[in-house]
């Protein structure tokens, strides 16, 4: 198959034109030894066949809808209504690129705007920029932001281990040649915030957690908030947006910075990406942010309209002095994410973030009724929670698929002394029926 | 200078979705609970959220409206030099929303995502065949971050064989802004390095600047004049001789399809830009993806996971494929395994192109390049003018016409209903206009653009006026950049919250 028009004719009327005998004459520059490879590659396949592949490697797979899944730690299953891919398979908006030009990109650019806006209202902040990554890449950039606000003076950033671990390992490998201290995951995970505070001082750029934090709980940050800023340290939350539907939004403890996963804002699992990571903070830290921000204005003829502002702090500019590298980022996510916060209002928002709560609740005290699991922890929880597990959760997980269900995620993985711990998510698209089969296989697992 | 004098308020030509909100309109229903409720945590509750309120058909004809102000691939000829606007085939959209794709949790067991696996195992094979690397890691995010990742790579090569001295990048003058800021985000120093006269890397500046604290060097090959750099081989000997590594910049792939392995060049790193060379779109911005392929001296170093075979198959089974973790790796670059849904539309691409279809694409891409060139070089000044790859740089001004620039011809031929070039880019031509017109776009096409740019240099000396007031026949005009970084209006809100802001 090939996307190539030209036939013969015009192939050779235009190889005329340069002035050259066939194509092959236009590589000369490239060195002869190491002209014109062979590829070793399979054969080129039409679209008929190709689509056949691809489906059967799509079958090849069990997903999320074949079985039931209790999977959360960081990516949720949620209902995508139909209207957002309907807009987002329209190429006007796909297929164009950043809206560097102004007069015929007003769509995009007034998307994003729009974008920033219900970002900032959700989170409680004031600005928000056009997208990060995901939500890991979005704390790192927080990092490098606090650390700069300070111009490097200040070597400490304090995290709590309830922060997502890949957003940590993350966050590690960005700042790895920055002679900064990472400290704070070392702490018992089944401690709380005031933890924290002993270890934040005037050499402290952020203090930063996560909310609910990576074990499902709800703790309100706005003491610990209140003592990053003592030391003249930054605050940054990561945040669930779906549990901003429900809960109070960091703006409203004190956070300098919130970032985040917006997988949960009608963007599918799709494997782990892409997915889009926000980042909202205070107006006086706008110069120092990274990544694009449009801003409003006024065309020639009078026109309200948008345009990227602030440019000077990107690499294109600025190159090396620039606030970070960021170029491509997830425009057609944030779309989607502004799709799915116009379609669900803030009575849509809260009523999903209220189905997860209630079913996440049900089946908490389901699991905790079965002989040999227990909650692990006794502070209010969103929509996912920690289970203390009679057996290896390996083990159980195993014999939950075997039922048809994907089992929680083994914290043990991440957190050594955290065995036989595993941590569920429960969303709107959980049936009871879904909940008590959990229940079930799982009370099975306990009396082998 | 634009006139942006304004008369009274501005003319609202789309409300935005605050201002079509109405409380008590909603677009989507969902059921009540089927489990008890359970007691919200009062003190934890957030008051209101002022998100907007409207029904499904509102949001859709708000959105709807929204993407006709947009230009893209699908409506037009998209000539932005550097970015590869080419065609992005359907099937790739719809491969990438198969619902065996799109429902699967990234953090599923892997007897439950072999399919997954085994096209993303399948992709890095196939990138490392087409570069001609030893190992391909697929996590990064876009061409930046691969960029990141690839220099973090370097940095741990070095610092891993004891030398920890090797804090400077060398960078030519003509290279991408994310380049050098890559560098410094992993706590470089940038060493610019000047183009010589036919638009390659100065050899005599580079040899001056090599020594025993340079990292490497970051080159982009085609260069970002388009030009192949003649003297590539002496350039990674040079870098090499000095202990240094060569990372390639793919976002110029699409020259080289089986013409060229970057191996073979001598790099031992570089990104490729799926969202470029292998037809994905860019989707108003992005997502992006910015796979690294590495040689086997650099293999452990890669970002984790990547994708192998964990357990051999045999007569009855097929291998398990799974996640794993390179030896000495630079850690984990974001989340998850990286925006797979991106790589679903790449693989598709390279499955229906096959060896010949891929050197096609390269070889047609540098023939649509070479004639626009051929075409356009009478009538605009091509200040490095030999024969050159995918896109070429053109000057967008004129002795006999000094009030007119770049910008002015870039407005203009949006008139003409054409995406402008990339301008202002490399910042190493005056007023450059830097032109990439893909392989499928055919002849019409490049023969309409040609006309049109023709016409444009004729009216920057008869009628510079039309130039300046460009672009008219686009729904908006050019926009007052000065007002929206100075009054910083960065959020709209509902109509009864504007008091409070």
């Amino acid at each position: 198959m090939t996307y190539i028009p030209h036939s013969l004719q015009e192939r050779d009327a235009m190889l005329a034109t340069i002035g050259v005998k066939k194509i092959e004459d236009l590589f000369e520059a490239v060195p002869a030894a190491h002209r014109f490879p062979a590829l070793n590659l399979p054969p080129a396949l039409s679209e008929m066949e190709a689509a056949a592949e691809l489906q059967e490697l799509a079958l090849a797979n069990e997903t999320t809808q074949d079985l039931v899944s209790f999977l959360g730690a960081g990516v949720y299953n949620h209902y995508i209504p139909a209207a957002i891919d309907h807009i987002l398979s329209r190429g006007e908006f796909y297929t164009a690129y950043t809206p560097y030009q102004p007069e015929i990109s007003q769509g995009t650019l007034q998307a994003i705007f729009e974008y920033q806006s219900m970002m900032s209202e959700l989170t409680g902040m004031e600005v928000s920029n056009a997208s990060h990554y995901d939500g890991a890449t979005a704390l790192a950039e927080a990092v490098i932001m606090a650390v700069a606000q300070f111009r490097g003076k200040r070597k400490k950033i304090v995290t709590s281990p309830g922060v997502h671990p890949q957003y940590r390992a993350t966050t590690h490998t960005y700042i790895q040649h920055g002679e900064l201290q990472l400290v704070g995951a070392e702490l018992d995970p089944s401690s709380g915030p005031e933890a924290l505070i002993p270890l934040i001082d005037e050499n402290t750029a952020l203090v930063a957690v996560q909310y609910p934090d990576f074990f499902g709980r709800i703790y309100d940050y706005t003491q610990l908030a209140e003592a990053a800023h003592a030391a003249g340290a930054l605050f940054a939350v990561a945040a669930n947006p779906t549990a901003l539907g429900l809960l109070k939004p960091p703006g409203e403890m004190g956070a300098d910075i919130v970032v985040g996963e917006g997988q949960p804002l009608g963007i599918p699992l799709s494997y782990g990406g892409p997915y889009l990571g926000f980042f909202t903070t205070r107006k006086k830290f706008v110069r120092k942010m990274a990544g694009r921000l449009v801003g409003e204005s006024t065309d020639s003829r009078g026109q309200r309209a948008f345009v990227l502002t602030l440019t000077p702090r990107e690499q294109h500019i600025k190159r090396e002095r620039a606030t970070s590298n960021i170029c491509s980022n997830q425009g057609l996510m944030a779309l989607a994410a502004s799709v799915y916060m116009s379609l669900l209002g803030q009575t849509g928002l809260r009523q999903v973030a209220e189905l997860c709560y209630h079913k996440a609740h049900y089946a908490a005290e389901q699991v905790a009724k079965i002989p040999g699991y227990s909650l692990c922890y006794d502070e209010p929880f969103f929509h996912e929670f920690t289970v203390c597990c009679p057996k290896p959760v390996a083990e159980i997980n195993e014999h939950l698929l075997e039922h048809g269900i994907i089992g929680g995620y083994d914290l043990g993985q991440d957190y050594p002394d955290m065995q036989n711990h595993m941590l569920i998510a429960v969303t709107e698209m959980n049936a009871k029926e879904e909940i008590d089969a959990l229940a079930a296989v799982l009370a099975e697992v306990s009396h082998d | 200078m634009t006139d942006f004098k304004l008369q009274g308020q501005p003319k609202v030509v789309e409300p935005t979705i605050y201002e079509l909100s109405t409380p008590g309109r909603t677009g989507v229903t969902f059921p009540d609970p089927d489990v008890p409720r359970a007691q919200l945590p009062d003190s934890m509750l957030r008051g209101r959220l002022p998100l907007p309120e409207l029904s499904e058909a509102d949001v859709i004809r708000h959105f709807v409206k929204l993407s006709t102000f947009n230009y893209s691939v699908d409506s037009g000829f998209y000539p932005l030099g550097s970015c590869t606007m080419k065609y992005n085939p359907k099937i790739n959209e719809d491969a990438a929303r198969l619902p065996g794709f799109t429902r699967l949790h990234p953090l599923q067991p892997i007897e439950t995502t072999q399919g997954a696996l085994v096209l993303m195992y399948q992709l890095q094979e196939w990138l490392k065949e087409i570069s001609g690397f030893d190992a391909v890691s697929l996590q990064p995010a876009a061409g930046a971050h691969g960029e990141l990742t690839g220099v973090l790579i370097m940095r741990a090569y070095h610092i891993h064989r004891g030398d920890d001295k090797r804090t400077k990048m060398l960078i030519p003058d003509s290279a991408h802004g994310t380049n050098p800021a890559s560098s410094a985000m992993s706590g470089l120093q940038v060493v610019q390095i000047p183009s010589d006269e036919r638009g390659n890397v100065g050899l005599d500046a580079l040899r001056a600047a090599c020594d025993e604290t340079t990292i490497g060097m970051m080159l982009t090959n085609p260069n970002t004049l388009g030009l192949f750099d003649e003297h590539v081989e002496e350039i990674s000997k040079i870098v090499h001789e000095a202990g240094g590594l060569m990372y390639g910049d793919g976002a110029n792939l699409n020259a080289l399809m089986g013409i060229a392995k970057m191996r073979d060049l001598g790099f031992d790193v570089m990104h490729f830009n799926l969202h470029k060379t292998f037809s994905t779109p860019h989707g108003g911005g992005g997502p992006g993806s910015g796979p690294v392929g590495v040689t086997a001296e650099l293999a452990d170093f890669l970002p984790a996971p990547i994708v192998d075979i964990v357990e051999e198959g045999n007569e009855d089974l097929p291998p398990l494929f799974g996640l794993v973790s390179p030896a000495k790796t630079i850690g984990r670059v974001k989340s998850f395994h990286g925006h797979f849904g991106v790589l679903v539309r790449a693989f598709t691409y390279i499955a229906m192109h096959g060896a010949d279809g891929l050197r096609k694409v390269s070889e047609y891409a540098v023939l649509n390049a070479n004639y626009l060139l051929a075409r356009l070089r009478d009538a605009y000044t091509v200040p490095y003018d030999r024969t050159c790859m995918h896109e070429f740089v053109a000057e967008g001004r004129f002795a006999d016409a000094p009030g007119i620039h770049a910008l002015d011809i870039a407005k203009r031929l949006m008139d003409y209903g054409f995406h402008p070039p990339t301008n202002y880019f490399p910042l190493i031509v005056h007023e450059a206009l830097m032109i990439e017109p893909t392989e499928t776009e055919n002849k019409d096409t490049l023969d309409a653009f040609v006309e049109a740019m023709l016409k444009i240099a004729d009216e920057a000396r008869s009628a510079p006026d039309l130039l300046h007031a460009a672009p008219q026949k686009t729904p908006f005009g050019r926009l007052d950049e000065v007002k929206a970084a100075k009054e910083l209006i960065l959020c709209c809100w509902l109509p009864e919250d504007y008091g409070n802001q």
